[in-house]
């Protein structure tokens, strides 16, 4: 495995030069907090983040994305007829996204890319997308990931990780598209003594003192699980707005809607919500999911118990407590988690 | 604070034990430092999680539309005001209810206490106006009063204006007050200025609905936004489906908004909601001398018509 020195004075040229291949996108401090954005010439990513108040997975997956466009002026032989949009997916790299997002990458291409469906958009991106890790020495308190399948220096998911180290970072390569990218900004300087990596990797997950429990979810009976007293009081105060699901690294349902503007139609797909009650509505009016307490339970069930289940892949949440740090109400994904790895039904 | 706590734990047990009501909506003690989590208690033996502090900042009128059992709630002056509006909505009875009023000083707005601290917060302590803020490594303290949301700051209703109980004795209200500096500076913009000032406020949306769930004023069984036949507004990122959500909400609240901040405090994205209700709020007040929910004795001015009715914004 190599590592390569990045001397942090030649931090921007190596950027300058990685543009010739690459669109670069990075973290950016904005008014109020950190969120990725593509960087502008000569923009550096500002890499003395905690994290960022949406999570990466935007990058690959946008909010909203055109998917086709269509023409329904009858005059015209193509009327009606779904087209495929130009989008560019020349190289991009995320220089800096954290452990956690990158961990969520590999659980979200569970959903997009099965062997009976392909999802050409999501995977067209993500191929084209080198993922640049920043190892996190500095996690927040409500941090979570050591025992949620990930992990401050966790390597899932990422083409390289850099770690800061003073003056300098270390990159170690972890695929063979984090040394192409390595190649391209002009980085060869072999790193000498390593050992300095393990060190503050354990150094960093000492600091990660919320810790969750998964390890009975997967035998619990799921109607049992399902049927628990505590929702009612766990769900009470939910808003079901879509911060959780929208701030979630890990969150990947979307909806897709056609819009027309005079003759031109797109169809696009935009993030969507299971605290949504529209998310589950029927064109019967029938809703499977018409109160607040079902929303509630199908977002944790999904996420710490059918999904434990269907991949055995462990949990479908990586612990970067945006969910947890963004709900209005203070709905704490920790302590649900310890509710159902813990529950035993009265006899 | 800790002399709220007891009485509002006490008043709740003895109206549980009576069977005066059959559950009391309060806040809980939340999982993180500056956050309580809105709860209901039903049995006399759990009042023990019932907390206050300056961190209630959700509006739990919220909680009650369309309930039909017999409910204590813990209401500061802005929950009791819309607490008024539900009654004359309609979304709830007055002799459902049992309001348990909590005199106010104001909430903290904690996205102000982390641009302050910027760096991670382990624990926070609150002593008489002072807020004490711990980290890994480091400790400060703030006084509060420079850390009150917005809308506290300007708020000249601290007293619940409906009770049936108090915890406290009143507390002074705010005099003198500019209730909207804010209002007459995007007043005073032109007409390219003020949407650039609202497109730079709604820049960073997300369309999460946080700010209009929160609002207890936005109980609609299906908002405009969530109808399809006909669908109103576009679902995805075009800025202009989000300022039509945002615009039209603000104008469903007219004359019923209380400034209660609820929308500001859900909001994930930080956004000042508040600037989209706020010239309608000032707006009623300028125009018929209203100001929401203060009294179940007078329908409020957008659902009664009076000849001498102001109507020069009829053009």
């Amino acid at each position: 495995m190599k590592v390569i020195k990045i001397d942090k004075t030649n931090w921007s040229e190596g950027l300058k030069n990685l543009r010739y291949s690459y669109k670069l996108t990075g973290p950016v401090k904005g008014e109020k907090f950190y969120n990725f954005k593509e960087l502008d010439n000569g923009e550096v990513p500002d890499l003395k983040y905690s994290n960022t108040r949406l999570s990466a997975k935007s990058i690959v997956f946008p909010q909203s994305e055109v998917m086709l466009n269509y023409t329904i002026d009858e005059s015209k032989d193509d009327h009606h007829i779904m087209k495929e949009i130009d989008t560019d997916y020349s190289p991009r790299a995320l220089i800096g996204l954290r452990p956690c997002d990158a961990k969520a990458l590999t659980l979200v291409k569970l959903n997009f890319d099965t062997t009976d469906y392909k999802d050409p958009y999501w995977l067209k991106a993500y191929e084209a997308t080198t993922f640049v890790g920043l190892a996190c020495d500095d996690p927040s308190s409500t941090c979570f990931c050591t025992t949620a399948g990930s992990g401050p220096y966790n390597e899932e998911g990422l083409d390289l990780l850099l770690i800061d180290v003073d003056d300098h970072y270390l990159a170690k390569v972890i695929t063979e598209k984090g040394a192409t990218l390595l190649e391209s900004a002009g980085w060869k300087t072999e790193a000498g003594d390593i050992s300095i990596i393990g060190t503050k990797k354990s150094d960093a997950e000492a600091k990660i003192i919320s810790k969750i429990r998964t390890d009975k979810l997967k035998e619990k009976d799921t109607l049992e699980i399902h049927s628990a007293p505590f929702w009612e009081d766990v769900s009470f105060a939910c808003l079901n707005c879509g911060t959780c699901t929208f701030v979630c690294p890990t969150c990947w349902c979307f909806d897709i809607q056609d819009e027309v503007h005079g003759n031109d139609g797109t169809r696009m797909r935009n993030w969507d919500s299971c605290m949504f009650p529209l998310f589950t509505l029927h064109t019967t009016g029938h809703n499977p999911r018409g109160e607040k307490i079902q929303r509630v339970r199908q977002r944790f069930m999904h996420k710490l118990k059918y999904f434990v289940d269907k991949y055995e892949k462990g949990i479908m949440c990586v612990g970067c407590g945006r969910c947890v740090r963004q709900c209005p109400i203070n709905i704490d994904i920790r302590s649900i988690c310890e509710k159902m790895n813990s529950y035993e039904p009265a006899m | 604070m800790s002399g709220y706590i007891d009485k509002i734990q006490k008043i709740s047990a003895q109206l549980l034990t009576d069977k005066k009501v059959d559950m009391v909506i309060g806040f809980r003690k939340g999982t993180m430092p500056m956050t309580n989590e809105p709860c209901i208690v039903k049995k006399p033996n759990d009042v023990g999680k019932f907390v206050w502090d300056s961190f209630c900042v959700m509006n739990l009128a919220n909680y009650l539309t369309n309930r039909k059992e017999k409910i204590g709630i813990i209401a500061k002056g802005c929950d009791s005001r819309n607490i008024v509006n539900h009654i004359i909505e309609n979304k709830i009875k007055r002799d459902q209810l049992t309001i348990i009023g909590v005199p106010c000083t104001g909430m903290i707005d904690k996205n102000k206490v982390n641009a302050i601290i910027d760096k991670d917060i382990i624990e926070v302590k609150e002593e008489d106006d002072n807020i004490l803020v711990k980290g890994r490594d480091f400790e400060k303290t703030i006084n509060k009063s420079d850390l009150l949301r917005d809308n506290c700051a300007i708020c000249i209703h601290r007293n619940p204006v409906i009770y049936d109980e108090l915890v406290s004795d009143q507390v002074e209200e705010q005099k003198n007050v500019d209730r909207y500096e804010d209002v007459r500076k995007i007043e005073a913009m032109a007409p390219d200025e003020k949407w650039n000032f609202f497109d730079n406020l709604l820049s960073e949306c997300i369309r999460c609905y946080a700010c209009r769930n929160a609002c207890p004023l936005c109980y609609c069984p299906t908002c405009f936004v969530d109808e399809s036949r006909p669908q109103w507004v576009g679902k995805s990122q075009e800025p202009t489906d989000i300022k039509t959500f945002h615009l039209l909400r603000a104008y469903h609240c007219a004359g019923r908004c209380t400034d209660c901040g609820a929308c500001v405090s859900a909001c994930p994205m930080g956004i000042d909601v508040r600037q989209f209700t706020k010239k309608l709020e000032k707006d009623c007040f300028d125009l018929y001398g209203w100001e929401a929910g203060l009294t179940i004795d007078q329908r409020p001015p957008l659902d009664t018509f009076k000849p001498d009715d102001p109507e020069d914004f009829i053009k």
